[in-house]
Parts: structure tokens; sequence; C-alpha cells
């Protein structure tokens, strides 16, 4: 297992293929992240513009993206069938998912048979509420986590804080996040953005507050930091009475959830407390156990290199050991208007393995927190405006975070073509058009910000569909071009603070053409 | 074989020499080819930024202007790509809006006969040694359009390794982005100027004095970058290589 994330973040406990997200106690500070939520973020061009700048977060980043992505090449190559299992992944999302209604209901009454109850969350507010409500019931003030990204997605640490329950993270790199008072910035590794120093002054400084201090004199050995996570955590397993996971996989026809770790911090949430609650997307359920042999394949390869991840938890209402009490939290929040665009939906495949994040180039410089939601790089980019809606110049931003690359739908497991997606949201963004909104078809307005862009746009576009007065234009461009300045004003700043403009030639290329070719047409 | 040249809005306006190579090249190999005038820009900085319905009289100018000819060579992989991937999805959406029927049939005719350069050169002329002679050591920069939306393997390596006195240097980190991304360059400049340093100092490193690649947008950008940062190496397209023969200039 060391070899991971290892020097980046999670020391060498065992970084894993991670379900689902987090925890904050009431007024913990948060780091330099804003507020206890996501909310207000600037645009991801200028918060990427600032952490450009960040040489300790670049070469964190760029370390362990590099070496997981080059681990993540080796373990797929080494399945001859790699292009089938991604197209059977895909296809078995896309089939679910067109019949997501049936499959749900079959769902519900399968967790109800095995003893579970199955609760609809239209949107993160009733979703949290509904959590509140099950703690709260129970007479506990306190809940261990499975890392959850359902659960990150809709703020219920901070909503539980605000209703006096305290949320313990249990995954390392998400207590690591926590203690920091610092927000995820990857779905699998969330404090990737951390190196062993920075863990180390974390854990001496923050985990009295929460539980048991750091071992005296703790250094910065990945054996030593995963040896206080340990000794910390074990206190809160013993005591926790309620846990709360999400899950990776719900498995329609016989209610089963699964939870694919490597950490065995789930395994303990899972099975010591009495009460369970888990908050899983709608998008998570597949029909049945065979569609499983696919996904547990083709999930541990693409998000951390394994053949198989260490630790796969599954159960089936309340039957057999574990927990007395089981809550089924079905998550909407925009899943449903998501699934509603035919170009979009696809974004709703993602089965949350990194793949893609690890492999992007920008996301590598961006780092995760310029996304601004718990969903960072490729992934993110196409899914929190989809989830969110056009909510704010950061959803309207999120498209075009993107060179269009393709490395994404390169690795991307099932097969989900985010450069596809990422113009498609363009056009909604500059064009509007028909979306779903809250489960209402309307018709969204263009972005407003976009207006002289548009007037630029649509001026380009008349001249290049009249070569005529293209031709005037390139011609003027070439007869002026001993004036060119090197440093362009205004907008054009945007290329030249950084690289140099190219020589204009004497004469364009269809004046050559005529000239030698005696073609004037 | 009626062959049209799309030259690219780029490469009109501002690398004309590229597209001089295109027409030296082919003629030396015994294709004949014409230049349709009123031929334009293939949409793809309007499309790629949002603006589809924009780009709709483009696709349609496409598909007339070469309506007469066999194939299509373009000195571009992102071009070509725009032509072969996004025609048909945005003739799709015009489909399903009603309103898609001359799009349609443009879209799948433009789609059908539009080649990269290498691509036309290898698959479709069958050549990998088309007799150029460039003396320089040389690096190769794979596009990311070229790479994965045209699947263009090794073929511009193939080509490069046949042209005598060229040396090829290995490029580090060679498929990775080099930031332009059309405009991502201005849309997010601090971003794209990074992943352009990264990719700049690779390109210094390998030793070469010569990078190529089979697109000129994105070697304005490298480009732009390389002499910014004071780098001895210069861009130059693929074809302009290619084209170069023993005792030409
Ligand atoms: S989009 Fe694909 S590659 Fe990215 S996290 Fe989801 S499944 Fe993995």
């Amino acid at each position: 297992m060391s070899g991971r994330q290892d020097r980046q973040t999670t020391p060498d406990a065992t970084p894993g293929t991670k379900p689902d997200t987090m925890t904050r106690p009431p007024g913990e500070p948060r780091g330099h992240s804003p507020g206890g939520t996501y909310l207000g973020m600037p645009a991801f061009p200028q918060a990427a513009a600032l952490s450009t700048r960040d040489g300790r977060l670049r070469a964190n980043l760029r370390h362990a993206t590099h070496t997981i992505r080059a681990k993540r090449a080796q373990a797929v190559a080494e399945l001859d069938d790699w292009d089938r299992l991604r197209r059977a992944g895909a296809a078995v999302k896309d089939r679910t998912l067109r019949h997501l209604d049936h499959y749900l209901l079959q769902l519900e009454e399968s967790v109800t048979r095995a003893g579970g109850t199955v609760h609809w969350a239209a949107d993160a507010a009733e979703a949290n509420r509904i959590v509140t409500g099950l703690v709260r019931a129970t007479g506990e003030t306190e809940v261990v986590k499975v890392k959850s990204m359902a659960t990150q997605e809709i703020g219920l640490n901070e909503a539980l804080a605000g209703a006096g329950i305290r949320a313990y993270e249990t995954d390392l790199a998400e207590l690591i996040v926590q203690l920091g008072g610092d927000l995820p910035s990857h779905i699998l590794v969330p404090a990737i953005h951390r190196n062993r120093g920075e863990i180390r002054d974390i854990f001496r400084e923050h985990m009295a507050r929460w539980g048991r201090p750091a071992p005296e004199g703790l250094g910065d050995r990945p054996a030593d930091l995963a040896e206080a996570a340990r000794l910390h955590l074990r206190e809160k397993f013993l005591r926790a009475k309620v846990a709360v996971s999400g899950a990776n996989f719900m498995v329609a026809e016989s209610g089963t959830l699964v939870v694919v770790e490597s950490e065995g911090n789930g395994r303990m949430c899972l099975t010591l407390p009495e009460t369970l609650i888990s908050v899983v997307g709608i998008e998570k359920t597949v029909p049945s156990w065979r569609d499983l042999e696919v996904f547990l394949q083709l999930l541990p390869r693409s998000s951390t290199a394994e053949r198989m991840n260490p630790y796969t938890s599954m159960w089936t209402g309340t039957s057999g050991d574990g927990p007395r009490s089981f809550h089924l939290v079905l998550l909407d929040n925009g899943r449903t208007d998501t699934l509603a665009d035919q170009v979009g939906r696809q974004a709703l495949r993602c089965i949350r393995c990194s793949a893609c994040l690890n492999v992007c180039p920008v996301y590598e410089r961006a780092g995760g927190h310029a996304y601004g939601s718990p969903y960072p790089g490729p992934i993110g980019a196409i899914l929190t405006p989809q989830l969110r809606g056009m909510a704010s110049p950061l959803e309207e931003s999120l498209p075009y975070a993107s060179s269009l690359c393709g490395a994404c739908f390169e690795v991307c497991p099932v097969a989900i073509d985010i450069p596809e997606v990422l113009v498609h949201l363009r056009e909604r963004v500059v064009e509007g058009g028909p979306a779903t909104l809250r489960g209402t078809r309307t018709v969204i307005k263009p972005a407003r910000k976009h207006t002289a862009e548009r007037a630029v746009i649509r001026a380009t576009g008349w001249t290049l569909d009249h070569p005529g007065v293209l031709r005037h234009g390139q011609r003027l461009l070439s007869r002026t071009r001993r004036l060119h300045p090197r440093r362009l004003p205004g907008p054009g700043r945007a290329w030249t603070d950084t690289r140099e403009l190219p020589t204009v030639p004497a004469e364009p290329f269809r004046d050559w053409w005529a000239r030698a070719r005696g073609d004037t047409a | 074989m009626r062959v049209g040249l799309f030259v690219t809005c780029v490469n009109d306006t501002l690398y004309p020499r590229t597209g001089q190579a295109v027409v030296t090249l082919l003629e030396r190999l015994g294709v004949q080819v014409g230049f349709p005038m009123d031929q334009s820009c293939c949409g793809q900085p309007l499309f790629n930024t949002g603006y589809r319905h924009g780009t709709e009289p483009l696709v349609l100018r496409y598909a007339r202007a070469f309506r007469d000819y066999d194939h299509v060579v373009t000195p571009s992989g992102s071009c070509a790509a725009m032509v072969r991937e996004n025609y048909p999805r945005l003739a799709a959406k015009a489909a399903a809006e009603s309103r898609g029927e001359a799009l349609t049939e443009a879209a799948s005719d433009a789609a059908a006969k539009t080649y990269e350069l290498t691509e036309f050169l290898v698959d479709v002329l069958g050549v990998t040694d088309v007799g150029a002679y460039f003396p320089h050591t040389v690096t190769y920069h794979p596009t990311c359009h070229g790479l994965r939306s045209l699947g263009l393997g090794d073929r511009p390596r193939r080509l490069l390794e046949q042209v005598k006195g060229l040396e090829l240097r290995e490029l580090a980190g060679a498929e990775e982005c080099c930031g332009f991304g059309g405009t991502f360059a201005v849309k997010n400049p601090a971003v794209s100027s990074a992943m352009g340093r990264d990719k700049a100092h690779a390109i210094t490193a390998t030793g070469a004095h010569r990078v190529c690649t089979v697109d000129n947008s994105c070697l304005m950008h490298i480009g732009g970058i390389l002499s910014r940062e004071g780098s001895p190496v210069r861009p130059v397209h693929i074809a302009e290589i290619l084209a170069a023969t023993e005792g030409a200039r």
C-alpha cells in the first residue's frame, strides 16, 4: 500500500478507493478557505490565478498526481479487456439511469424488506433535516463518519454542528482536512494539497481539541503519522453509537449497499455503531449483483491503481451483524435535472474514481479548491454547474476551466466524454437554452457577463462568413505589421503578459495563392 | 482524385508558409491541389466557446466550398477534429431543434472527406518517406486533438523519421497538453501560461533546435512562451519540415 499517495497526504495508512466524504466541530477555524462551505467562492480564473502562484501547492500536486497517474496506467494495462469493461460500465450506468424511476422503487422495496428505512430527499436542506432528525432521535450528540462525497455536497457536517452534533471524520485524509479547518481538494485524497510536514503540524496543533492528542514529539514519518491517527480514531470508533456513510453502489434487486475503501475505518463505522445512516445520490443505483462485477474491477484500478481494494463492505438492511437500525437517505439535489439533459446526463455515470483529476493538467496547476465544490477537476467542472445550475459566476466559469485536451475522457472508466459536456455547458452559459431546474422545464437566459463577448463573436462570425471582408482585414493586419506593439492593452494582456505575439506575414495565404496561381475566384 | 486544401484561418492570416508548404509537398507527391477561395474558418473558436448557433453558417460554408472535392486536407489537427467530431454533433443538435436537414448533409459530407495532413499522407497516399531533407535536431509535440480526437498515433513520427538529416529528440511528458486550448489561453491565462511554461521547459531541455507539431495554433502559444523565456528553440509546423528538400532555401 505504502507507495501510493504517500508523501502527499496519507502518510502511509492506506489511502484507498474511498466512497463518498466530512465534519467539523462548531466554531472551528477554516484555514485559508472561506467560511464553512464553498458558498461565495470566486470564479475559477481568479482562484486559479492565485493557486498557480503557490509553489508548494504546485509541487505537492505535481508529485502526487504524476505518481498515481503512472500507477493507474500500469494497473489498467494489465487487463486486456479494459476497453470492453469500460464500455460495459458505461452501458450498465446508462441503462440504469434510463430506468432510474423503476430501479429506485425496487431498491426502496428491497431495503425496506431487509429491515431498513428509506427516506427521499429532494435537496440538500431536506437531506440535512432528515439526518439531523434521525441523529436527534437516538439522543446522541456525536457521529462517526465514513468518507462520503454526498454528505460533503450537502454540507452535512455543518448542518449537524448547527444542531449541536459533532461529526468525526474517520478517513485519514478527511481527518487531516477536518483537523486543519480546511476544505477537501481531491475526491479520493482530500488532503492531497498537504505534505507530511504540514500534516504533522496539523496533528500536533489540533488533535487535542477533538479528542486524544497527538503523541509527544510526533515526527513526520508516514508510519508515525498513521499511528497517531489510529490512536486518535480508535476511541471514537469504540464510543460511537451512530455512524453516517455514503455508498459507492446500491443494488436494487437485493437492497445491498456497498462501500469500497482502503483503510478499514469504513468497516469500523459500518459495523460497530447501533445506528447507521447512509446518504446516497440516486445515481449510485445498479440493478443487480452481477453489475457490481464490472465496477469492482473498474473502480480500484482507476482510483488507487490497485487490482482490488483492501476493504469492500456490503450490507443489506439490518439482516446479519452490525447496526440494528439502518436508514437510507436517497439524495436528488439536482440529479433529476441533470438526467433531463441528453448530453449532460452522462456525468451521472461517474463512479468518483478521481482518474480524471489525476491526469488533468489544469487541476494539477490550479488545485482542487479553485473548483469551489467538493467535486474538483474535470468531473467537478461538468457536475457542479449541472447539480447547482448556473447559480453564480463560479458555476458559469467552470465549463471554461479546461483546455479541452481530452486526457480525462481517455482515462474515465465509464467513458464520460467530459470535453463534449464542457462545450455543451459553455453553450448553456453564452447562448442560454432549455434546461430543467428543480424539476421544471425552463429556458435559461444567456449569462449577462458575456454580453460584450457575444457582440465580438457575432461580428467575428459575420466576418468569417464573408471572406471578402476577412481578406481586407488580413491585408490591413499585414500592411500595418511593423506598427504592432509587443504588448497588448486591455483584454489582450491576457495573451501578451506571458507570451510573444506571432509576427504577421507580409501577405495572407490567399493573396499568395491568387498571385502564384493567378486564381482570383 | 481532386484534393482541396483547407488552409484554416490561423494559417491563412498568420502562417501562410505552412499553407505553401502543404501545396509544395502535395504537388511533389503528384497530387493536384485546389484552393477554393470561398473557404473561411471551420468555426472551432466559436463552437468551443459555446456559440453553436453562430457556428452553423461556417459549417454550411465549409461544405459548400469543398463540394466538388473528393478529399479535403488541412494542416491542423484541431480543425480536422472540429469537422469530424463536432460538425456531426452540431448537426444532430440542430436536427433536434427541427432545422437540421442542410446541416446534417453538410456535416456528414465534410466529416467523411476531411483529413489532417499526416493522416492524408500515410493513410490515403500511403507514403512515409516524402523525400524531405531537414538538417536539424527536432522534437515533436503531439497536440491533444491530433492525439486523442483524431488518433494520429505515430503517423507524424513515422514521417519525421524518414526525413534526411533530421535528428528526432524525445520530449518528456510529450502527451501533456501545452495549455493553449483556444479561448482557454485568454480566459484562464494563469493556468494556460503555467502549462505552457512547463511544456516550453521540457522542449528546451531536449536540446533540439526546432519543435514541431501538426497545429500552428498550439505552436503560436508554445513559440510565444519560448521566445518570451529566451529559449533558442524555434517552432515549425511539420508541413514545413516535410516540404523542405536539399538545395531549397
Ligand atoms: S468522471 Fe470518470 S474519471 Fe472522473 S471521477 Fe468520475 S468516473 Fe472517475
